[in-house]
């Protein structure tokens, strides 16, 4: 049984609406109670869309106005395999999620509930639908209900920050991208990706297609954390309350993007082809967001923020993946955004039970307490290897295949940016496993300012179960997708429809199913890469291991402390100044549009 | 309609939206920087209309006109009412945020609003 498509926004939305409307404060568990039972349904819904879009993409037209003669009049809804799946993964995300925040807080409103399911609602529907104009509603939809879900203890200076820094960079980001439909608009008298698409591809590219692209390729890519429009990542992600920064390392950065890739393989896609210059400018971009994400999360001592750098370097990885514009590569970046959906989720949920007992997420000042809960010190420690790329987990052979489609398309050296990015965000990870969990290493810290007043209130003598649980159960999905057999065949087939713009368009256009992908034999990896990854898991370790013993000289200096460490000048760009982030944001995408227009000249 | 007057609306948007960026990349408060962004925002108004405005034809209202009448794009009306609305919670939100930040650091100055660092 396929559900009508709009069933997974509306109810959510509905819900949204019941919780701010009825007062159930008094009753909080009702509230939460409901949101999760309305997460779950959500999950379900996108479940069986999952499956029924396997057979080929559902479309479902607003109001019954198909297209007449082949000319879309409507608003329609076209579910593919890799939004179904996306839309799945971010359900499953919010029902964890809400879940943790059972025990989590003491004290939230029943805002915080309608919140968290007019953000599903918004993410779901920005998965699921076919229309440009509609993208960029859901992407204000999903700001929105992000701005201030990060913003949520709005008493406290870091998520005020936080908050602001975001909700501007990303409206401006929403500009540019209304912009860029408004030029698509205007040249083709259509929204509709799969109509505008056909039209653009009877005239030659010009440049205002170049430009159209430009802005709508940045906009989302700010979502999506690439260099140099990350910035606000790292302040937003920081100070967001923990089981929100699971929806926004776990599949919102991925959102973004989704649509990116989802409008150039519908809309410029029939034109441009498989853009050479597209595809060197966005895996140069993607390598150095990797690297550049990876030697920040290094860096840092405050975990969250860790986490939140890491997911910068996991981004850019994915951009690596996704920008090779091929099948398999993207059925790679699929894989590994899957898999790292898990991980990072599980990780998110570890510090947040740190933060739930101790009162901090500042590692000199948490040095061998985390003893007293060695489970999470476990799964904590796993999530980092898995980072790390040990296989058998769903990082592993996400990134194992997009080394073998970069081989393929002869970019044999992606695998080195790939597997150092690894290294090293797997080996903060770990290192902070041995310094909080086991008081490993020698390193002299001191304490952070703090920067956030604990979202929770006293320290505690237990860890309630049911935040374990999630964590638990998380971190099992992302070893799951890892081993699954079929699973990499399945969205490796996926991926070649993802990518198929003729077959999309006349299934939206003329209601025509494609051919049956048949599902590719080869997506398994070649031994050698599976080798690398057990490799750099071990190397994750070891360079854990060096930076908790080596000589101080070696050893990363505490912060603060000299400006003119090498290090450093890495994050001197993150001022945590929105007006310096919006002029990184202006240069990025005029570096970006030169890159563009010579390329596609 | 010259060629000048043609183009006049889209050289506005273009004008619209850097003046807006530069104003937002210099602010020195909150407000003045989220005014900026509705600047921007304007620049999305100006181009979507300009798109969908014809030379000599009537409001697409169409009671009491022959049919084939030429009208103006009447989706583009449609398109920007969205964009107000969306755009409004957003100004709602960013204002509500900066009212705190003045409270909370006595500055409504978004480059001495204590750094984060890690």
């Amino acid at each position: 049984m396929v559900p009508p498509p709009p069933l997974p926004v509306a109810i959510p939305l509905l819900v949204a609406a019941a919780l701010v409307a009825g007062n159930v404060r008094p009753h909080r568990r009702l509230a939460d109670g409901t949101a999760i039972a309305c997460a779950l349904v959500v999950t379900a819904l996108c479940g069986l869309l999952l499956v029924g879009s396997l057979r080929g993409p559902i479309v479902y037209w607003f109001g019954g106005w198909s297209p007449r003669q082949g000319i879309a009049l409507g608003v329609d809804f076209a579910v593919d395999p890799l939004g179904a799946g996306l839309a799945t993964l971010t359900s499953l995300l919010v029902s964890s999620a809400m879940v943790f925040s059972w025990r989590y807080f003491e004290e939230i409103g029943q805002l915080y509930a309608a919140l968290m399911m007019a953000f599903l609602a918004a993410m779901v529907a920005f998965c699921l639908t076919g229309d440009l104009f509609d993208l960029f509603v859901f992407f204000e939809l999903m700001g929105v209900a992000g701005f201030a879900l990060a913003g949520y203890e709005v008493e406290e200076p870091g998520p005020l920050q936080g908050a602001i820094n975001f909700a501007v960079t990303s409206t401006v980001a929403g500009f540019m991208v209304l912009t860029g439909i408004g030029l698509l608009y205007g040249r083709t008298g259509a929204l509709n990706l799969a109509q505008i698409g056909r039209s653009l591809s009877l005239h030659p590219v010009d440049g205002l297609v170049v430009v159209a692209l430009l802005l709508v390729t940045c906009g989302f890519l700010v979502k999506a954390a690439a260099v140099p429009f990350h910035l606000w990542l790292a302040d937003a992600h920081a100070v967001a309350p923990t089981p929100v920064c699971i929806l926004f390392s776990g599949v919102m950065v991925e959102l973004g993007l989704y649509a990116v890739w989802r409008v150039y393989w519908t809309v410029f896609a029939p034109s441009l082809g498989q853009a050479r210059a597209v595809t060197g400018l966005l895996v140069g971009v993607g390598c150095l967001t990797a690297l550049l994400g990876a030697v920040e999360c290094f860096r840092q001592q405050h975990l969250k923020r860790l986490l939140a750098f890491s997911t910068v370097s996991h981004a850019g990885m994915f951009l690596v993946g996704t920008a090779l514009l091929t099948s398999s590569g993207l059925a790679g970046a699929a894989v590994y955004v899957a898999g790292h959906g898990g991980v990072k989720a599980s990780l998110f949920l570890c510090v947040g039970i740190l933060m739930h007992r101790f009162r901090t997420v500042d590692a000199a000042r948490l040095k061998g307490r985390g003893a007293a809960i060695p489970v999470v010190g476990g799964i904590f420690a796993l999530g980092g290897l898995a980072l790390g790329g040990l296989p058998p987990f769903g990082t592993s052979l996400g990134k194992e295949l997009i080394e073998d489609a970069a081989s393929r398309s002869h970019l044999s050296w992606v695998a080195v940016v790939l597997t150092a990015a690894s290294v090293l965000t797997g080996g903060a990870v770990l290192r902070e496993a041995g310094h909080v969990f086991l008081g490993l290493g020698r390193l002299e810290r001191r304490p952070l300012h703090e920067i956030q007043e604990p979202e929770t209130a006293g320290p505690r003598w237990r860890t309630p179960l049911v935040m374990v649980v999630p964590a638990v159960v998380l971190l099992a999905a992302g070893l799951v997708v890892g081993v699954l057999p079929g699973f990499p065949a399945g969205v490796e087939a996926a991926a070649r429809r993802f990518v198929d713009s003729g077959a999309y368009a006349a299934a939206v256009l003329q209601g025509r199913s494609p051919p049956r992908v048949v599902p590719a034999v080869a997506a398994v990896p070649e031994a050698g890469t599976v080798v690398l990854s057990g490799a750099s898991a071990a190397g994750a370790l070891l360079l854990a291991l060096l930076s908790l013993y080596a000589p101080p000289r070696l050893r990363r200096p505490g912060p603060g402390r000299g400006r003119l460490r090498p290090a450093a000048w890495f994050g001197w760009a993150q001022s945590g100044d929105v007006t310096d982030y919006v002029a990184w944001l202006v240069l990025g995408t005029a570096v970006y549009g030169l890159v563009l227009a010579l390329g596609l000249r | 309609m010259s060629p000048l007057v043609a183009w006049l609306p889209f050289g506005v948007a273009v004008w619209l939206f850097v003046v807006g960026l530069y104003g937002i990349v210099t602010s020195r408060h909150l407000v003045h920087l989220i005014v900026c962004l509705s600047v921007v925002q304007s620049s999305t108004y100006v181009l979507l209309l300009a798109v969908g405005y014809r030379s000599g034809a009537l409001p697409p209202i169409l009671i009491d006109v022959p049919a084939r009448t030429p009208t103006v794009d009447p989706i583009v009306q449609a398109l920007c009412l969205t964009d107000v609305v969306v755009e409004v919670t957003v100004m709602a939100v960013l204002l509500a945020l900066a009212v705190q930040a003045h409270k909370r650091f006595g500055t409504a100055d978004p480059t001495r609003l204590r750094p984060q660092r890690g």
